[in-house]
């Protein structure tokens, strides 16, 4: 039996095609990193429910209020967002067991043992007039203070830094450190 | 003698294998990049931070953006800050009807895992901010995210 010859394709063509698919895309998309400070709001109080007062030990409390002006008051301290984040490091681990900082209670974390958890909150206010950018600039310093204890936590337990370790090692530094921002009811901070 | 024979029979160099590179390209770029959704039309400058998480899953994010209307919308809107929804100017009360046809186009198990990524402009202030906040609250839409760029980008 004769060998038919196969015709060759012109292919030529699909370069074009694919240039013109390739340009649609390039236009219509886009590949801007999306990154940011992950948050959890609170649960809106039902109106129903009695708002029952879950009173906060006042030494459990730290106080990181941002006026209209931008200007920073941490714990009726005026300070320099600079400053902030050695203060609430300061707060949070509590390392001399000052009465007058937040007191620790003994958990045992799965996994891991016993470990006193700080039952320290950090309660941040802004006023209406806050400028976005002071707002997020002070939000930034809290989540480096408890990355830089939760760093802390993991180099002393598992030798590195916390990105370093693994998903089980992570979660443990993440109860045993926990990140208590609560973020106000909104109230004018400065009064009128 | 020269280096380069040229074949008497071949005028045209080969084009076959460009097109697969023009393909890889391509596949490059889809996978890579993702759809613009909405054209922005307020001024949206994000604010630096340092300690910034990524975005996990942008299919299961849904985008506010807060900012002063473009040039080009001012003469209608006005230069103070607005939200944006979608493709439109919208006030604090239409969030909820927002959020609701956000959450109806997820599947049902990704409802609970939906996050709303706060676009602010850096000058706005915390007023609009928090209106839009206490919304989300009141929708329970509780996992947010404050967008930020990274610092020194």
């Amino acid at each position: 039996m004769a060998k038919k010859k196969t015709p060759g394709l012109n292919t030529q063509s699909t370069a074009d095609i694919a240039f013109l698919l390739l340009c649609y895309f390039l236009m219509v998309s886009t590949m801007d990193q999306q990154s940011g400070l992950v948050r959890r709001l609170p649960q809106m109080p039902d109106k129903n429910q009695k708002t029952e007062d879950t009173k906060v030990n006042r030494r459990n409390i730290i106080i990181v209020k941002i006026n209209s002006s931008d200007r920073l008051f941490a714990g009726d301290q005026l300070m320099d967002v600079s400053q902030l984040k050695d203060k609430i490091k300061e707060f949070m681990t509590n390392p001399n067991e000052d009465p007058n900082l937040p007191e620790k209670e003994v958990k045992n974390i799965e996994g891991f043992g016993d470990y006193p958890v700080t039952k320290g909150v950090i309660s941040l206010q802004n006023d209406r007039g806050t400028s976005y950018k002071a707002y997020i600039a002070v939000q930034n310093e809290l989540v480096k203070a408890i990355n830089e204890i939760r760093d802390d936590f993991c180099r002393q337990n598992f030798g590195r830094v916390y990105n370093a370790c693994s998903e089980d090692q992570q979660k443990i530094a993440r109860e045993a450190i926990p990140q208590n921002i609560s973020e106000a009811e909104p109230k004018d901070v400065t009064k009128k | 003698m020269p280096i380069f024979k040229r074949s008497g029979k071949k005028d045209m160099p080969e084009l076959g294998t460009s097109s697969d590179i023009v393909f890889m390209f391509l596949f490059f770029f889809m996978v890579t990049t993702q759809m613009r959704s909405s054209e922005v039309k307020v001024r949206v400058h994000l604010p630096e931070a340092t300690e910034v998480a990524k975005l996990e899953r942008k299919d299961l994010a849904s985008y506010i953006y807060i900012g002063s209307p473009n040039a080009q919308y001012q003469g209608q809107y006005g230069t103070e800050a607005r939200i944006q929804l979608n493709d439109s100017f919208k006030t604090t009360n239409d969030i909820r009807d927002f959020i609701a046809a956000e959450r109806d186009a997820m599947s049902e198990a990704d409802r609970q895992l939906m996050q709303v990524s706060i676009k602010a402009d850096e000058d706005v202030r915390m007023g609009i901010v928090t209106d839009v906040k206490q919304e989300l609250r009141r929708c329970s839409a509780l996992k947010i995210m404050y967008a930020a760029r990274k610092a020194g980008q």
